[in-house]
């Protein structure tokens, strides 16, 4: 436990000193990356708390990334083109605010993750697994033959979105802005996770039949976790669109979805860092093997197949070598 | 007559041609333990099934506490205060023991939509909690691993998170499988006690626990009942002794 | 609309719906026996297009075509089967879909890496290529036609394999118990290997027959495996009847939607939204289907409880 606890605050304390290192070697291309890594992993903490915590394998978590970078896209577009979104029965306004848009991106997941979930949930097993990845793709599909913001081609926002008192064009304070998000909902998911919710929520995974058998339906329990879970994913995607200063159906892709849960995997299932390990873990193997051949996602491929074989605790539980800490 | 806590009316289950539960009527009274017995195949563990609300019946009726809960599924029940313990052992098998009785408490507290308290420094479920684990003997592996514990362990942990539920009734699918002699006869003494606090339906295939036990006995052979009377009454009656003497020389 | 184009894409969506039909089979009998979740089953519809593709390319035949699609994809299921899925069978479903979404981003960049970014073309044989008059005087493409008949000749064949062979017997105890038929002496990891070789070559048919209406490219096989499971929860997983419904449906509304919704909203609304709307709407149909049996049949059309 206390080695897991050790290896934690070394990987969290690894993206601002890495961040920071860049910026004084006046490496802005790094501090992205680190940002990106941020964000990624914050899309894999969402997801971590429906798959990890509540058994539910996602494979369209992509919805909700994707919702939140169109809820970027879609308000931001407005506010830079002077046109409102609707004019009846009320009128509502682009905005260039994160925090409204974080707002609606937030609220956006967790209402397409409730009747996504609420669906889905029906099921469980591999119909699970098929179903959420077909709603996201409907979603992609969706966003491809929807016109009016950009269809196919994306949509293109000029200057990134504002944050009270910070210049959120300079990659280092931008990064700050996301690091400080990723760490305020790692410590929400961290409470959650030992709260009555995770415990009951984490029993249900463990053995349904336990939980009815105390008065708790698995299924309401699932619905809330799924809700949360696709809440945080499309906070990240908000980020992440305006990390890109881009958005685009690519989001909502099926890629994006194995992607997050490749985070996931990457680091362990289930751990509390287990997100941020993998998606570090993901961008630095990005930017390495990318640097060493185009194919590069053969050697990804491969090394998720050994981790799927042989490592199944992910990258700190190969370090922390222990099981999972449910205390 | 005291009113049954708990009544089946004519409950009917079938799989197919097979009737596993046929036509079976009886009650539960306060303070007793009803023991339900019959060779196996005779559709004790379906019947346990009908009466939690994991499986619906055909027809027939099940009422708790003088309300009828045939339409309640498994939640439902155990909400009103139906406790159950599994023939095999049900229980979170990662969490620690205290943490499988915590979910007990967490379950009859009813408050399990709160998400930034820690459960296990919630004082009053962690108390309730290993109050149930004392009165097994469980209290000094409240810090294991339930997977780590000994089969006539998780029994009694079974039996406890079944305490935390404060429940009316316990319904007991072969606690003492598995147990040892030591064990169940611990286990005899304990649910000798336990029936003042809530009257229990035992399923059990120890004989002697059973007719040391039982108030009353109920016989189910091929989904009926047979028979239903005390101890003395049931091993002097001849059909009894006929269909399951019968039936256990040809198993 | 004229009753005409209506036919014409009536045809089309069967003609879809077939090709979806030997993905979903393929998928569902791989479901159904070794309770696994392959999605690397679409990486195989894109081994088969692109071995039919090289094979049409050096040999000019359309034949030799077919059948270097269906070796090929047999031969990379089995491969996979030995090397990889096997390790599965006793994993959970987390671990399948993990494993085999490693095996599409190895198969997809390993295509890319031998045949190269740009797509290939595969062309119809001569004999097959052209409009032929239909009764009621309706011109339509003779190819698929033949791919629909070819789609439902493999279906019906599908059926008496599994109905009347000794491998079917196997199959369906395999489906039923599979402790059972490891007891009764079948060798089971050989039956396993073969029912994946033989999904993967149905997967790689597809891909071949369909690779000669669109270009062979990479990553071609993840749309139609995404419409695969979409047959599959409609039709209920394991289930070959199932799989046939589920697809000639899925084949129909997708088909059929995009045709007939943009006019439908044009009815109550301007043209120029309508048809935007229209669209958006058909694009979710098949999505929207799914949702629908989803509510009333949860375990799909003809899926156990």
């Amino acid at each position: 436990m206390a080695r897991e606890t050790l290896l934690n605050i070394v990987l969290f304390a690894l993206l601002p000193v890495t961040a920071l290192a860049a910026f004084m070697l006046d490496e802005p291309f790094v501090i992205t990356l680190v940002t990106k890594a941020a964000i990624l992993a914050l899309a894999g903490v969402g997801l971590n708390i429906a798959l990890g915590l509540g058994g539910l394998v996602s494979f369209g978590h992509a919805a909700f990334f994707g919702l939140g970078g169109y809820a970027m896209g879609v308000l931001a577009s407005h506010a830079q083109s002077y046109t409102p979104i609707m004019e009846s029965p009320f009128l509502i306004e682009g905005t260039k605010s994160m925090l409204v848009i974080w707002g609606v991106a937030i609220v956006t997941g967790g209402l397409a993750a409730l009747a996504i979930g609420a669906l889905s949930l029906r099921t469980t097993g591999v119909y699970f697994i098929m179903i959420t990845l077909a709603f996201g793709q409907m979603l992609y599909y969706f966003a491809i033959s929807w016109p009016a913001y950009g269809g196919e081609d994306g949509l293109s926002i000029y200057i990134r979105n504002e944050f009270p008192g910070l210049n959120t064009l300079d990659p280092i304070q931008f990064f700050a802005i996301a690091f400080g998000v990723l760490a305020i909902v790692l410590f929400i998911a961290s409470r959650l996770a030992k709260s009555p919710f995770g415990l009951a929520l984490s029993a249900a995974r463990q053995n349904a039949e336990r939980v009815e058998t105390v008065g708790i339906t698995p299924f309401r329990l699932r619905l809330v976790a799924f809700v949360i879970s696709g809440a945080i994913t499309a906070l990240a995607g908000a980020l992440f669109a305006d990390l890109n200063r881009f958005v685009s159906p690519t989001m909502f892709s099926w890629h994006t979805s194995g992607e997050i849960m490749v985070f996931v995997i990457l680091g362990g299932v289930g751990r509390l860092f287990g997100p941020v390990a993998g998606a570090a873990l993901y961008i630095l193997l990005e930017h390495v093997l990318g640097g060493l051949s185009d194919f590069w996602h053969i050697y990804l491929g491969l090394l998720l197949l050994l981790v799927v074989l042989f490592a199944r605790g992910g990258l700190i539980g190969t370090l922390a070598g222990r099981e999972v800490a449910h205390d | 007559m005291t009113e049954p806590l708990l009544k089946l009316s004519d409950l009917k289950k079938s799989f197919g041609a097979l009737k596993a539960t046929d036509d079976v009527s009886l009650t539960l009274l306060p303070g007793e333990i009803h023991a339900l017995i019959g060779p196996n195949g005779a559709g004790k563990s379906t019947l346990i099934k009908q009466i939690a609300g994991g499986l619906r019946s055909n027809s027939g009726t099940v009422e708790f506490a003088g309300r009828d809960v045939t339409p309640l599924g498994t939640v439902a029940r155990a909400r009103a205060g139906l406790g159950r313990t599994f023939q095999i052992s049900s229980l979170a098998m990662e969490y620690t023991v205290l943490q499988n009785a915590v979910l007990g408490a967490l379950g009859h507290d009813g408050g399990v939509m709160r998400f930034f308290r820690p459960v296990m420094k919630n004082r009053p479920l962690v108390d309730r909690a290993m109050a149930a684990l004392v009165r097994v003997g469980l209290q000094d592996q409240a810090a294991k691993r339930t997977a780590d514990l000994s089969h006539g362990q998780r029994r009694l942990l079974e039996v406890a998170v079944a305490l935390t539920l404060e429940p009316k009734v316990l319904l007991m699918d072969e606690p003492m499988a598995g147990l040892g002699a030591s064990g169940s006869k611990r286990l005899t003494g304990f649910l000798d006690d336990l029936r003042t606090q809530a009257p229990i339906l035992l399923v059990e295939h120890d004989m002697d626990a059973v007719f040391a036990l039982a108030d009353r006995i109920s016989v189910l052979v091929y989904g009926r009942v047979i028979a239903t009377g005390t101890a003395d009454e049931i091993r002097r009656d001849p059909t009894v002794r006929e269909a399951y003497l019968g039936a256990e020389d040809a198993a | 609309m004229s009753l005409l184009l209506l036919i014409e894409q009536v045809l089309n969506g069967l003609q879809f719906g077939v090709m979806l039909f030997l993905m979903a089979a393929g998928l569902t009998l791989i479901f159904g026996v070794m309770g696994l979740i392959n999605l690397a089953h679409g990486s195989l519809y894109m081994v088969g297009a692109f071995a039919a593709a090289a094979v049409a390319g050096f040999t000019g035949s359309f034949v030799l075509a077919l059948i270097a699609a269906l070796a090929a994809a047999a031969a990379a299921g089995a491969l996979i089967e030995l090397l990889v899925i096997r390790r599965l069978y006793d994993r959970d479903h987390l671990d399948q879909v993990l494993a085999t979404f490693a095996l599409i981003l190895i198969f997809s960049e390993g295509t890319r890496y031998i045949f190269g970014s740009f797509p290939l073309f595969l062309d119809i044989p001569a004999a097959l290529s052209g409009p032929i008059l239909l009764p009621g005087g309706i011109y339509y493409p003779l190819y698929r036609l033949v791919i629909i008949g070819a789609g439902l000749l493999v279906a019906a064949g599908l059926f008496l394999l599994i109905a009347r062979t000794r491998i079917g017997v196997q199959i369906r105890a395999g489906e039923a118990d599979r402790e059972m038929i490891a007891a009764l002496g079948v060798d089971i990891s050989k039956l396993y290997t073969l029912v994946f070789a033989l999904g993967a070559a149905l997967a790689g048919l597809a891909g071949a027959l369909v690779g000669a209406i669109q270009s062979v490219q990479v990553g071609m096989g993840e749309p139609v495996l995404i419409l695969a499971f979409v047959v599959i929860v409609i039709g209920g997983i394991g289930s070959i009847k199932g799989a046939l419904v589920g697809s000639i449906l899925v084949g129909l509304t997708d088909t059929l939607g995009g045709v007939l919704l943009p006019p439908l909203f044009a009815t109550f609304m301007e043209p120029s939204s309508a048809n935007a709307v229209g669209s958006a709407v058909a694009s979710m149909a098949i999505y929207i289907l799914m949702a629908g049996v989803l509510l009333f049949k949860p375990s799909g059309l003809f899926g156990g409880t």
